[in-house]
């Protein structure tokens, strides 16, 4: 059961705007019936061409999808067509009252629409799409799904299936979004760093952060957990817990992949050492 | 606001006689029946009475039920037990329409070594029979079949498969979920050596089911504690949950022929007015084997979530297999496994009844869920340049 807005219903169960204006200025269609959702915009400018008169609406999607495309409706009469161009899918999850987070690709699917219809008004081509497609399932692509990373601060790869459905599928293309992630969070970590020099408490807090963000959710996937034990210089030191510590074959492998997420997040110079406190335990 | 439950195969209510006859082991009966003293051990009495109110709803013998706490553990535990029961084979065959509780454990088995045939359903949702047969190799461990399909309701032909593999050295395995105490089921007619079983969808409470273990077939234990369940499935019993369960499995044998004439009845008819009523409406599944409560109809241009919201407004529960409902953003793998083209499967709504529904909720569905459609197609792009 999604926990939708009292604002969320109202749209949903008495959507405004709904149908298909003639000889509307703008037009903007996204979507497929093989998404499980799509969207139909009309927008119509008042005689002298300045603001929206009217726009119009043709969903096929879920409560939030109808949801969302009716705000977008009611927020854009009266707004110049610059205006518009301002909204983003933010704006819409935030008249609404705010969306599930799985539900976050809905308000995406509106800003898409808005997009394409003020690019129709405009008389601009239809644009190609540009980058590769990355998730093959919804044909999302490399560039899509940098800009949801980067617009809304996305860290995992399960946020950006909520926003943009890249992953939602099959699930083949999950390592290739993650490096795309990762690149997009490299690149603020490498600018953070040349403004500013890590005292060993912020380092410590950051390590911490990376632990339970990065680190933690893919071991416990296999029953596993780590804890951050102490920072000794350059050396952190870590404890393996659960499914991980008697696991003698995979242990290579975390600690080469708890290093390297360490390593691109906070610090190129840290070593990751494995330590126990429990003596007498055979490890 | 009245509520209309028709989600039976999502659960159904606990039935009054099972609460009446759990009530008292919760606060007076509360003793352990592992215990020395009577208090306790007399509980252990009532445990086999109970387990042999479920044996002999599937005609088996009390000694070859072992109590879990629900489908999903019996599943898991019967995929386990055979695999690891057979170290030198590495092959599994299951279907591609199976319930999470089989599909993702065995999903999980190449990591393991394992092959996996997930064997086809047609487009009606019918097993590819000559499929199963011929991905049979010599080092086939087990295969694990669904008696009826969850969100179709379609029954496979268990009992011929079971009698087929019956000399086989494979272990057969079937979920029976959701035919436990809707269809006839005898064990020593379909010679399945492992039935998976749950309590709350046949009006026991949740957290609760069985596993029925033919005797003589090899078995190793998921849960590993104590004696109980003669070393079987160690954990204190769930014991205010078994007499439950042992109720419900009683009422389920006394109702059995209400459940296939009045129900299969009652679903039937809902199927027939909704599909006169409403346009570019099509039953999911094969009608000639299916469920007696169970019936999948996919509204065609229009997303089951909204539907469900809809009739959640009018108090009508019912599923969907709908991408939007479960968070996941590919419709049903069950309507996907039968090539339902995405036009239909994005908008599916199963409703599933019991016997405690009526005639008149199947009329108040039957009045309503027309102008629900209607609106919601209103409001879709493709309805128009369709229709």
């Amino acid at each position: 059961m999604w926990e939708y807005t009292d604002k969320v219903k109202d749209h949903f169960m008495n959507p405004r705007n709904v149908g298909v204006i003639e000889k509307a200025d703008g037009i903007g269609e996204v979507g497929s019936l093989a998404c499980g959702d799509a969207l139909k915009l009309t927008i119509k400018l008042d005689d002298d061409k300045k603001k929206i008169y009217d726009a119009k609406f043709q969903t096929f999607g879920c409560a939030s999808a109808i949801a969302s495309s009716s705000a977008l409706t009611e927020m854009l009469k009266g707004l110049t067509i610059e205006e518009a161009a301002g909204i983003t899918n933010d704006d819409i999850a935030d008249y609404l009252g705010g969306l599930p987070k799985e539900k976050m690709h809905c308000s995406v699917m509106g800003r898409d629409a808005l997009e394409k219809a003020i690019a129709y008004y405009k008389g601009e081509p239809e644009k190609k799409k540009e980058g590769e497609v990355i998730c093959e399932c919804f044909g999302i692509t490399d560039i899509e799904i940098k800009r949801a990373v980067t617009e809304n601060g996305l860290i995992l790869l399960e946020d950006v299936t909520d926003y943009v459905k890249a992953g939602g599928g099959c699930g083949n293309c999950h390592a290739k979004i993650q490096d795309i992630i990762d690149s997009v969070l490299g690149i603020k970590k490498n600018e953070e760093k040349k403004t500013r020099k890590l005292t060993t408490i912020q380092k410590i807090r950051l390590l911490e952060d990376v632990f339970e963000k990065e680190i933690k959710p893919v071991l416990k996937k296999d029953g596993g957990n780590i804890e951050l034990i102490d920072l000794d210089g350059t050396d952190v030191l870590v404890e393996l817990r659960g499914a991980c510590a008697n696991c003698k074959t995979s242990q290579v492998t975390i600690k080469n992949f708890i290093e390297h997420k360490i390593q691109e997040l906070v610090s190129p110079e840290f070593i990751v050492k494995e330590v126990s406190q429990d003596e007498n335990r055979i490890c | 606001m009245k509520i209309v439950y028709v989600d039976n195969n999502a659960t159904t209510k606990t039935a009054p006689e099972v609460v009446d006859a759990m009530l008292p082991y919760f606060s007076e009966f509360y003793g352990n029946p592992s215990s020395m003293h009577s208090f306790g051990g007399e509980i252990a009495g009532k445990i086999e009475e109970a387990r042999a109110k479920v044996a002999n709803l599937i005609n088996a013998r009390p000694d070859e039920i072992v109590f879990t706490s629900c489908g999903t553990e019996s599943d898991n535990t019967a995929i386990v037990s055979a695999i690891e029961s057979r170290p030198d084979k590495k092959h599994i065959i299951t279907t591609r329409v199976e319930h999470p509780a089989v599909k993702n454990i065995c999903s999980n088995l190449p990591e393991k070594g394992y092959r996996v045939t997930f064997v086809p359903v047609d487009n009606k949702g019918r097993l590819d029979i000559d499929y199963l047969y011929d991905s049979i190799a010599d080092d086939t461990a087990l295969i694990s079949i669904m008696w009826a399909n969850n969100e179709t309701g379609v029954i496979f032909p268990i009992e011929d498969i079971a009698r087929n593999l019956a000399d086989r050295n494979i272990f057969f395995h079937t979920d029976a979920v959701q035919a436990v105490g809707k269809l006839p089921i005898d064990v020593t007619k379909t010679p399945v050596d492992l039935l998976s079983l749950s309590g709350h969808k046949l009006h026991a409470p949740k957290g609760i089911g069985a596993l029925y273990i033919r005797k003589g077939t090899r078995f190793s234990p998921f849960l590993i504690g104590g004696h109980q369940e003669k070393g079987r499935r160690g954990g204190t019993e769930n014991v205010t949950s078994i007499i439950g369960l042992g109720k419900a499995c009683e009422l389920a044998a006394e109702h059995i022929q209400e459940e296939i004439v009045k129900v299969s009845r009652l679903r039937d008819r809902l199927e027939m007015e909704i599909i006169n009523k409403i346009p570019q409406s099509i039953i999911n599944g094969d009608r000639e084997s299916r469920l007696p409560g169970t019936v999948n109809i996919s509204f065609k241009y229009i997303e089951g979530e909204a539907i469900l919201l809809m009739m959640n407004q009018l108090g009508i529960c019912a599923s969907s297999g709908s991408a939007c409902t479960s968070g996941s953003l590919e419709p049903s793998h069950v309507l996907r496994s039968m090539g339902v083209p995405y036009t239909a499967s994005h908008g599916s709504i199963r409703f599933s009844l019991c016997r405690y529904n009526t005639d008149e909720e199947i009329d108040y569905i039957v009045e309503k869920l027309p102008s629900i459609i209607e609106s919601l197609r209103k409001v879709s792009p493709f309805w128009k340049q369709a229709g």
